[in-house]
C-alpha cells in the first residue's frame, strides 16, 4: 500500500478532536468525512486530498469510544494510519471495521507531511520512499489479521468464525 | 500463582479455569446497555448482515441520554429508530423520557450491575460499573453489533495494575480530586490495555458513588476497566436497589500478579483542578485560584449524583453565584432529580443563581444544554477537557470536584472550596 503521509506529530489525538461530537448525530461515511480532524487541523480536508496515509504519535484516538472516529477519517480517504501507538477502544474500532492501524515506534521522527510511503505488511515494513528509510513495525496480532482478512468483526462473526 | 479479580471474571465468562494476561477470549456478555448515539449505527450493522433477532433481549438496557430530550431532527430520528427496533425485538428494559437518565447513573440505580458480571457499552465510560466489582468496558459500535448479535465479544485478557490509596482524606478532597490525582501519575495512556483496581483503606470507605467516581475516569488513564472489590458497602447499595442476591464475588488472590502496584497517600492532598487540555494536566487548586470562569457545570457521569449534588448545595447554601457565572446543575438521573428536589437542594441551586435541567450528558460532550463560545472558560465536575470537548475548541474546560466546581461559581473564578464548607 502506497501514498502520501499526512503527519501529526503530537501525542494523545483524541477521537473529539477526530470527530467532534456535534457530529454524532449522523453516522454514515459520506456524512461525517468532511468534519474529519476538524477542531484540530482546518487544513486536512485540503491534505486528505494528496494523502492516504495518516501519521502520528503516542495514544492516538484516546477517549471517547465513539467508532464515527474510524468512518470520518476512512470517509476522507484515509486508508491506514500509523502512529506510535493507539488507544484501545480505537484499536479495536479500527480491527473491527478491517481499518488498518499500524504501531511503529519513532514513526514520526522519519516522515515528514507530504513524504511518500508505502507499508508492507507481509514484511512488516513502512518505507519512507522520498527520505529512503525502512522502519520496522509490530506485526497485527493473528486474530486481528483475520479479522481484518474477513473485512470486519461482522463479516467474521456471520462466517462462524467466533 | 494466583488470580486477578479481572482474570477470574474473563475466565469465568469463557468457560476456562484461569486465563492469562494477552490471550485473546470470546467472553459472555451479561448486560448490553445502548444509548442513543453509538446503538444506531449498530442496529444498521445487524440489517446490513442479515441478523434479525438479538441474542436476549432480557439482556439490553436501552438508556438514550446523550443528546435527550431530542437536541435536533436528527437526534430525534436515531431515538425514534432505536425505540421502532427496540418494540421490533422484544426490548422492554427501555428508560423514556421521565424514568430516563445518564446510562452510567442509571444502570446501577435500576438494580442491573451486579459483582464478577460482564458489561459492555458504545461509552468509554462503562468503566463507571466496576466500582461493584464487574468487568465493565466501553466498545465501539461495531462490537455491539457482534454482542447483540452473539451474546459474546473477544477481549485480550488485560494485565492489571493495582492503585492502593491510603490516608486521611483531608476536608475539601473528594473522590474525583483522588481519581484526577491517580490519573496524573498515571498519564493519559499509562493504564492503556490494562485493568485498573483500586484498593487501600480510603477505597474501602468510600460510598458506592465516590467508588463511581473512581472507576468512571479509569479510562482517562487508557484503562480497559476499573474494578474495586465488592464489600459490605457494595451490598448494601444492592440491596437498596432491590438487586437480588445471585451473583458471584471474584476477588484477586494474594499471589496474583499485578503489572505495576502504585501507593498514594492522600493525608497531604489539597483539592485539585485539571487544566486544559488533558485530565492529566493536574495541579493544586491553589494553583489555579483567581483563574476567571464564564460558566460552571455540575453533572455528568462522573459526577452529577446524590453524594455530589449534596457538596454542591452545602457549598451554595445561601450564597450567590458571581453575576457574569451561568451555572447549569443536572442531575443524572430522574431518581436523582427527585430525590434532590424533596432534599430541597433544586431550590438552593436555583435560589444562588443556577440553573437545573433535566437528565442529559448534554453539555459534558459539547451536545446540547450548555455550549461553550470561543474564548470561554468551564469549571466542569465532567471527566474530559480535550480541545473542543465542550463547544468552540478556543474553549477551555478546567475539570475539578463538585465542591471546587460550587465555590468557583460563588466567586466567578477558579476557587478553593474549604473556605465555604
Amino acid at each position: 500500500m502506497k501514498g502520501r503521509a499526512i503527519v501529526y506529530e503530537r501525542n494523545h489525538i483524541n477521537t473529539d478532536e477526530i470527530i467532534p461530537a456535534r457530529y454524532l448525530n449522523m453516522d454514515n461515511e459520506k456524512d461525517l468525512a468532511p468534519h474529519a480532524m476538524e477542531d484540530l487541523d482546518l487544513s486536512f480536508q485540503e491534505k486528505v486530498k494528496w494523502g492516504s496515509i495518516l501519521v502520528a504519535g503516542e495514544n492516538f484516538g484516546c477517549g471517547s469510544s465513539r467508532e464515527h472516529a474510524v468512518w470520518a477519517l476512512r470517509g476522507a480517504g484515509i486508508k491506514a494510519v500509523v502512529c506510535e501507538s493507539f488507544a484501545r477502544i480505537f484499536y479495536r474500532n479500527c480491527i473491527n471495521n478491517g481499518f488498518l492501524a499500524i504501531e511503529c515506534e519513532g514513526i514520526t521522527k522519519y516522515v515528514k507531511n507530504g513524504d511518500e510511503v508505502e507499508l508492507d505488511l507481509e514484511r512488516g515494513e513502512f518505507r519512507n520512499i522520498n527520505a529512503g528509510k525502512t522502519l520496522k513495525f509490530h506485526p497485527l496480532p493473528k486474530f486481528a489479521i483475520e479479522i481484518i482478512e474477513a473485512g470486519g468483526l461482522m463479516s467474521y462473526i456471520v462466517r462462524g468464525s467466533v | 500463582m494466583g488470580a486477578t479479580l479481572v482474570e477470574k471474571i474473563l475466565a469465568a465468562h469463557s468457560g476456562r479455569d484461569k486465563v492469562t494476561p494477552g490471550e485473546i477470549v470470546n467472553a459472555d456478555i451479561d448486560i448490553i446497555m445502548c444509548h442513543d448515539v453509538t446503538t444506531t449505527p449498530a442496529i444498521e450493522l445487524l440489517e446490513k448482515y442479515g441478523i434479525k433477532r438479538v441474542f436476549d433481549p432480557d439482556r439490553i438496557v436501552i438508556m438514550p441520554d446523550h443528546f435527550v430530550p431530542n437536541k435536533d431532527i436528527k437526534a430525534a430520528e436515531m431515538v425514534k429508530r432505536i425505540r421502532e427496533w427496540a418494540k421490533e425485538q422484544n426490548i422492554k428494559n427501555f428508560y423514556e423520557i421521565g424514568r430516563h437518565g445518564i446510562c452510567h447513573a442509571l444502570l446501577p440505580e435500576q438494580g442491573y450491575v451486579k459483582p464478577g458480571t460482564t458489561i459492555i457499552c458504545g461509552d468509554s465510560h462503562t468503566t463507571t460499573h466496576g466500582a461493584f466489582g464487574a468487568f465493565a468496558t466501553g466498545v465501539g459500535s461495531t462490537d455491539l453489533a457482534a454482542a447483540l448479535a452473539t451474546g459474546k465479544l473477544w477481549f485480550k485478557v488485560p494485565e492489571t495494575i493495582l492503585v492502593e490509596i491510603k490516608g486521611k482524606v483531608p476536608d475539601g478532597v473528594y473522590a474525583k480530586d483522588i481519581i484526577l490525582k491517580v490519573i496524573s501519575i498515571l498519564g493519559v495512556d499509562g493504564a492503556t490495555y490494562k485493568a485498573i483496581e483500586f484498593t487501600g483503606e480510603v477505597v474501602e470507605q468510600m460510598s458506592m458513588e465516590s467508588r463511581m467516581t473512581m472507576c468512571n475516569m479509569a479510562i482517562e488513564a487508557g484503562g480497559k476497566v476499573g474494578v474495586i472489590e465488592p464489600d459490605e458497602i457494595t451490598f448494601d447499595y444492592l440491596r437498596r436497589t432491590g438487586v437480588e442476591d445471585d451473583f458471584t464475588i471474584y476477588r484477586s488472590d494474594d499471589d496474583a500478579r499485578f503489572s505495576d502496584v502504585i501507593k498514594l497517600d492522600v493525608s497531604e492532598m489539597e483539592p485539585v483542578v485539571a487544566f486544559p487540555h488533558l485530565p492529566s494536566n493536574v495541579k493544586n487548586v491553589s494553583e489555579a485560584e483567581g483563574i476567571r470562569i464564564d460558566q460552571a457545570f455540575l453533572g455528568s457521569c462522573t459526577n452529577g449524583r446524590l453524594e455530589d449534588l449534596r457538596v454542591a448545595a452545602e457549598v451554595l447554601k445561601g450564597r450567590r453565584i458571581a453575576e457574569h457565572v451561568r451555572m447549569i446543575v443536572i442531575p443524572a438521573t430522574t431518581e436523582i432529580w427527585k430525590q434532590a428536589d424533596r432534599e430541597g437542594l433544586l431550590y438552593t441551586f436555583m435560589e444562588a443563581g443556577a440553573t437545573v435541567s433535566t437528565p442529559t450528558c448534554g453539555p459534558c460532550l459539547g451536545g446540547h444544554m450548555g455550549i461553550l463560545a470561543s474564548g470561554e472558560r468551564c469549571i466542569s465536575s465532567t471527566n474530559r477537557n480535550f480541545v473542543g470537548r465542550m463547544g468552540s475548541p478556543e474553549s477551555e474546560v478546567y475539570l475539578a470536584s463538585p465542591a471546587t466546581v460550587a465555590a468557583s461559581a460563588i466567586d466567578g473564578k477558579i476557587a478553593d472550596p474549604r473556605k465555604y464548607l
